[in-house]
């Protein structure tokens, strides 16, 4: 069953900051949606309220049309961060880490975690220090993690930002080769260029709202908005 | 006075190679007491530093301010207060406490307790706070998160705890004090060392200090080499 995303009318709010203002979106399976926007638009925020890191302040997020609180999320979703977050062990235990918390049992996270590696093309790493591997093979060591926990909904925060590029493009290739029916993949990023490589659906935020939802031909050619229109060449200022 | 120092120096080698029997039992003692102590101290330190290191939580600063202030509490004083708990006509006098050995492994938990309480909340601070976020996104309960980060901490843990076994180790005031250094039942090394050179015994005094320092510096040595290995 292809999976469906709400967000209705979402706020949340820092002491006096609208991180996000009255945001609502759907995604659906099968489908890349990028958030694009500058950096404090809001894009982050908006990933871990939908990864149920964070709370709402307003509003609330569906799956499927069932209501979730930040537990449910956690449960449903998994997120690759703009930082590489790597535990100080093997890169066998790194990736095997959700599905061990998740109670499957040895044998099979056996046989999966080399299969998931080899998808992000980091065959025979299983026994090295996933420390002491570079930026672009720890990106890739999330990734796999992410991908091994068949997630509905896959959150990318920036996942290629300070990659050179031959690992972003290893990254991007193991995203689209990712899409399926039975996964919403939104990924956040500010690199336009790869928004126009991966998009199926892009949303602009900006000031924690969002200004504009198209698919990459109408959001580079036609932008609806003028704000988008100066974000794409470069004239926003923030 | 350096001739007394040497021939001291001596002796007390002549007595450890020898294996003589009393100065064993009250190293071995030395060890369990230290030990246990700290491990009794991990019991209640452990989930402290983890609430401390971890969480948010009014009142937060104020709690970890007199965990550090306590760092430096004179081992004598605590002594004194834990005689006065643990007396037969104390509160905690019912426990049979004083004048044993687990009544010393229960003081030096104690005086412990803020070292591990301090070392290992601010290591757990310092890690990086999206691990947090890592475990919980890959699906890990509020335990398991936990349990990520406090191994990802885990050799500035270690450390904390070899800071507070040598404290426990090398203290003279709860031993003397709860123990009361009897021989053969509550004789930890401080207290003998304290006691013979009283008596003018340097030879067996230096011997026990000669102990003392090279168990403290074997452990510490020990655990640097198995973290390198580790690494």
């Amino acid at each position: 069953m292809t999976p469906l995303l709400e967000l209705k009318e979402i706020g949340k709010y820092y002491k006096t900051l609208k991180a996000l203002d009255n945001v609502s979106l759907q995604a659906k399976g099968g489908k890349i949606v990028v958030l694009l926007g500058v950096n404090g638009a809001g894009k982050s925020t908006l990933m871990r309220i939908i990864a149920g890191l964070e709370e709402t302040d307003v509003g609330c997020v569906s799956l499927d049309g069932q209501e979730m609180n930040s537990k449910d999320l956690r449960k449903n979703s998994t997120m690759v961060f703009q930082r590489t977050a790597i535990f100080n062990r093997s890169v066998y235990d790194n990736v095997a880490f959700g599905l061990k918390v998740r109670g499957v049992d040895d044998q099979k996270i056996a046989q999966e975690v080399p299969q998931a590696l080899r998808l992000v093309g980091l065959a025979n790493f299983e026994k090295r220090k996933a420390k002491k591997t570079s930026g672009g093979e720890q990106q890739r060591i999330a990734l796999a993690r992410a991908f091994l926990l068949n997630p509905k909904i896959l959150l990318l925060d920036e996942p290629t930002a300070n990659l050179d590029p031959n690992s972003s493009m290893i990254i991007e290739r193991a995203i689209v080769g990712r899409k399926k029916d039975d996964e919403i993949i939104i990924m956040a990023t500010h690199n336009l260029a790869q928004a126009k490589r991966l998009a199926d659906e892009i949303i602009h935020i900006y000031n924690g709202k969002i200004i504009e939802t198209s698919s990459p031909d109408e959001f580079f050619m036609k932008p609806r908005n003028e704000i988008t229109r100066k974000f794409i060449n470069g004239e926003l200022e923030y | 006075m350096f001739d007394v120092i040497i021939d001291a120096v001596e002796k007390a080698f002549q007595l450890i190679f020898s294996g003589d029997p009393e100065l064993l039992a009250t190293a071995s003692r030395s060890i369990y007491v230290a030990g246990a102590g700290t491990l009794l101290a991990c019991l209640w330190s452990i989930p402290i530093a983890v609430l401390l290191g971890l969480y948010s939580f009014r009142g937060k600063w104020l709690i970890k301010s007199l965990f550090n202030a306590m760092l430096g509490v004179p081992t004598v004083a605590l002594g004194l207060i834990l005689v006065m708990f643990l007396s037969k006509s104390g509160p905690a006098g019912f426990f049979d406490l004083l004048y044993t050995i687990n009544g010393i492994v229960v003081g030096q938990a104690l005086l412990v307790t803020p070292i591990i309480v301090s070392f290992t909340s601010s290591a757990l601070a310092e890690t990086d706070v999206q691990l947090r976020d890592l475990a919980r996104t890959l699906g890990a309960s509020h335990l398991q998160t936990n349990i990520a980060v406090l191994r990802e901490a885990m050799w500035a843990t270690v450390l904390s705890l070899i800071s507070a076994f040598n404290r426990g180790f090398g203290e003279l005031g709860i031993a003397l004090m709860v123990g009361g250094n009897i021989a053969y039942v509550t004789r930890v090394l401080t207290t003998s060392i304290s006691l013979e050179s009283a008596k003018g015994d340097y030879s067996f005094a230096v011997a026990l200090a000669i102990i003392l320092v090279a168990i403290v510096v074997s452990i510490t040595v020990l655990v640097n080499l198995v973290e390198r290995l580790r690494q």
